[in-house]
């Protein structure tokens, strides 16, 4: 397997990510596997970012180990990301901004003087078309095709012509011929490898598989890292047919989302951590009024306001307790765009056939990095079934009749016939209130809990359809990894890694967090090498449900809380201190 | 994945009820509760404009006044506390064919639920909203209410309130309401017009009711509001004029106004919602069309 990472750091404002996404979209349309992390802080103008562009002919699941060019838009982005190039690596640079000499770079890696301004002003006095000469000196590095990369940017141009594109396709040509003039590519250059391949965000594919799966109304406020499930839904409103609502505040955002839900629509609200929080008591409202819904969680370091741009796995406490009392729940982790899609459908089949909310675990890695979709891998043909399935057939409807899997015939308001009340307090089968003149008193006290026990009965239907542990690798090996979520993706790098220092690993991948089958999951572990849990927060929080639901106690973890994404080389490091 | 255990069927063989009524459920408000005439108006001003029951949902919040939606026939949403206008939203968004009126108290509406409040009325979100103002908390026994006037002992304010009330009216006038009317529990007739007129206004009708708790608050009493209350409608007010409508709504004292305070023709938020041209949102299709170009934009 070949990799090459181009590495792009500036300021805020200075247009990184959108450099970053033109080479990540070129890799992808050369058809090779591609991860792209956008790394940004909680400024609008100012600060340091950075893009990383990871391709290879293999896979790519997480940003990887360095780099192998860095375009740096200012003396910092050298002294910030210098050390992560890899030797036969280069550094491109404008020297009208900046001096950078051999010694200020690593050895092994050369600084390559571009000259994008002076390009920018054969074309206009705008400064920011000095991007395209960058662009095109990092093209002609990685071997980016010419022709390819101007595909690339005129479709960033959407439906824009005339001069200012001309002059990025210019000033981008010129920077290429620029570099291969002074120089010749990375050794690690990529060439085409087949057929283009989508790229896509974890949001994305979040959003996507909601309107797949039927959404029709999405109610949101915005919060980093959620707010781009809103963005790509507001632009496909109008020709998808979605209801999209920008609310006041969270706790609205779920109860429009209820609303809409009750009265007939596949609907989903999405946050982060904080937000979440204020959802808390319109979840437990949906348990208990049995409405389906899917909420989003896409998690940033906490507690509190925390690190609002950086990423953490610290909700899943939070997740499984939300509300008070008890109501069944389900909890999905996809690990990456093309899961966040069929996790997401999934995550509405189940709330649609359990009656009952389900929460979709993301966090700020999964949803805003991008990787390559195969076209294959996006079945949009998903059955989308009527919600209207009651039928009448002469006898008295119960909105929450008593049965064996705990759901019951669930009416929509406007059909005849079977008017009733959805009560947040406890009720009885017609829906009518036990919690008043009735509690207390003997017969509703057993009401109560055979009603308790009806809803509850769902977690064994919900543990029974959502997807099981997945393992990953060889089926015998010393160590298995342990994880869940976006950290998946560092794990499986890392395995790769393993495998070709000969080192056998293998993964439990657990698609759903909650609920968690006994019996599956112990099964699951019958076999397993030495435990390694490999979680993005404090406390490891998942070994512990794992603990209190199943008994299986994991033999050492590697936790991380710093903010970062897991990278590859710290779980080979941490796997190869436990084998030796 | 549909199964018969996941998808039961069962259900009356009425292909349309009658218009609302009252439910077999009897309302456990305290006797002489001014919500009783609430409930009476909202089912008189139901079956005056004849909407089939099945297409009106009552959505409420808590506190003693949201246990309405279970007294009477229709469709019903019993939320929790300040929310029942989100939800309500929602209802209507998710089916703008349903009549949706939300009721409530003052603590719900204009205390843990007064954002909600303001946001559906600049929305001009086409539904009605009743609230059922005592000026004090009574499910909770006697605390004081975000209408519970300055000097109010409460239990929670036992040297009586240091605050200013909030004026429920001239906040919905604030906030851009399209139809703003006050109505008396002692007078079920004008509040049913009240209400009947505001659920056929196109747009968010909010009739704040003076419904007084006959066990909790001694001051706001029936007597106290039939000394007060006159009606605008026979002082030659004219609901079209939003200058005249500021200056009635700071009218409090020895006379205090009800009835329609201001009311306006705009275009309501599911006018203006483009997605909702296309029908009732629950009756469109969901999903992606077969033949949609809508991956193509991630290559």
């Amino acid at each position: 397997m070949t990799e090459i990472a181009v590495r792009v750091g500036g300021q805020a404002g200075d247009g990184i990510a959108s450099i970053g996404e033109s080479i990540a979209r070129s890799f992808s349309r050369m058809g090779l596997h591609v991860f792209g992390l956008n790394a940004y802080q909680s400024v609008i103008r100012g600060g340091h970012v950075w893009f990383q562009a990871r391709a290879t002919d293999g896979r790519a699941y997480s940003p990887g180990d360095g780099a192998d060019i860095l375009y740096a838009f200012d003396r910092a982005s050298v002294d910030i990301h210098a050390a992560g190039i890899r030797p036969g690596g280069t550094v491109v640079f404008d020297p009208e901004k900046f001096p950078l000499s051999a010694s200020d770079v690593p050895t092994g890696v050369r600084p390559l003087a571009v000259p994008t301004l002076e390009i920018a002003r054969k074309y206009t006095s705008q400064s920011i078309l000095q991007n395209a000469g960058g662009i095109g000196a990092i093209a002609y590095l990685s071997g980016i095709p010419l022709d390819l990369l101007h595909g690339v940017l005129t479709d960033s141009f959407g439906r824009k012509t005339g001069e200012v594109v001309d002059w990025n396709l210019g000033a981008s040509a010129d920077g290429f011929h620029f570099a291969e003039k002074q120089t010749h590519p990375h050794d690690h250059a990529l060439s085409k490898k087949g057929a283009p391949k989508l790229l896509m965000t974890g949001n994305q594919g979040i959003a996507l598989g909601a309107a797949a799966a039927g959404c029709k109304f999405l109610a949101q406020y915005p919060m980093t890292p959620a707010s781009t499930i809103m963005h790509w839904m507001a632009a496909h409103s109008r020709s998808l047919g979605i209801v999209v609502k920008q609310a006041e505040d969270e706790l609205a955002a779920i109860h429009m989302a209820i609303g809409a839900s009750f009265a007939g629509v596949r609907s989903m609200t999405a946050t982060s951590g904080g937000g979440f929080a204020l959802m808390t008591e319109g979840l437990g409202m949906a348990g208990m009024t049995e409405t389906p819904l899917v909420v989003v969680d896409a998690q940033r370091s906490g507690p509190s306001t925390g690190l609002p741009t950086k990423t953490e796995q610290g909700d899943l406490n939070q997740l499984l307790g939300a509300g008070q009392g008890e109501f069944p729940r389900a909890i999905l982790a996809p690990s990456n765009p093309a899961e966040a899609y069929r996790a997401t459908i999934h995550a509405f089949d189940l709330a649609e056939r359990w009656q009952t909310p389900v929460l979709l675990a993301s966090d700020f890695h999964l949803s805003e990095s991008m990787m390559t979709v195969d076209r294959e891998e996006i079945d949009l043909n998903v059955d989308v079934p009527s919600l209207f399935t009651v039928t009448p057939n002469g006898q008295e409807y119960r909105r929450y009749q008593y049965t064996e899997s705990g759901v019951s015939p669930r009416a929509m308001p406007g059909q005849a016939g079977l008017n009733f009340i959805a009560g947040s307090d406890e009720h009885d089968e017609r829906g009518h209130l036990i919690s008043d003149v009735r509690a207390g008193i003997p017969t509703w006290v057993s009401e109560r809990q055979r009603m308790m026990d009806k809803r509850m009965r769902k977690i064994h239907g919900l543990a029974k359809d959502s997807p099981p542990p997945v393992l990953e690798g060889p089926a015998n090996a010393p160590i298995t990894f342990v994880a869940w979520g976006s950290t998946v993706g560092a794990v499986r790098d890392a395995m790769a890694v393993l495998s070709a220092q000969g080192k056998a690993t293998n993964l439990l991948h657990f698609p759903t967090v909650y609920p968690l089958d006994p019996e599956v999951v112990r099964a699951a572990f019958a076999r397993a090498g030495r435990t390694l849990l490999v979680e993005a927060n404090y406390s490891g929080q998942f070994g512990h449900l794992l603990r209190a639901e199943t008994g299986v106690d994991l033999n050492d973890h590697l936790l991380k809380y710093d903010g970062e994404p897991f990278l590859p080389h710290e779980i080979v490091a941490k796997a190869v201190g436990m084998v030796g | 994945m549909a199964d018969s255990a996941t998808k039961p069927t069962v259900t009356t063989g009425l292909t349309q009820l009658p218009i609302i009524g009252k439910s077999d459920v009897k309302p456990t408000w305290c006797p002489g509760c001014g919500d009783f005439s609430v409930v009476a108006a909202v089912e008189s001003a139901l079956k005056r404009l004849k909407i089939p029951s099945q297409n009106v949902v009552i959505v409420s919040g808590i506190g003693c006044s949201s246990n309405l939606p279970h007294f009477l026939s229709s469709y019903g949403f019993h939320g929790i506390h300040g929310r029942a206008i989100p939800l309500a939203e929602g209802i209507r968004w998710g089916n703008h064919g349903l009549t949706v009126v939300a009721t409530g108290g003052d603590g719900d509406g204009f205390g843990i639920g007064a954002g909600h409040f303001i946001h559906a009325m600049r929305r001009n979100v086409d539904l009605t909203y009743v609230t059922m103002d005592n000026q004090i908390y009574g499910l909770t026994t006697g605390q004081a209410s975000p209408t519970s006037t300055m000097g109010h002992k409460t239990k929670s304010t036992p040297e009586g309130v240091i605050e200013n009330p909030i004026d429920p009216v001239a906040l919905a006038l604030a906030s851009g309401a399209t139809y703003v009317a006050r109505g008396f529990s002692g007078d079920v007739k004008h509040l049913t017009d009240l209400v009947a007129n505001g659920i056929q206004h196109k747009g968010f009708a909010f009739v704040d009711v003076f419904s007084p708790c006959v066990t909790y608050n001694k001051i706001n009493t029936f007597d106290f509001f039939r000394q007060r209350v006159y009606k605008l409608e026979s002082a030659g007010h004219n609901p079209s004029d939003i200058v005249a409508a500021w200056q009635r709504s700071l009218e409090w004292g020895d006379k205090i106004p009800i009835g329609l305070f201001y009311s306006v023709e705009k275009p309501s938020y599911e006018d203006l919602e483009e997605v909702l041209a296309a029908g009732p949102l629950a009756h469109q299709p969901a999903g992606i069309p077969k033949d949609s170009k809508v991956l193509d934009e991630f290559l």
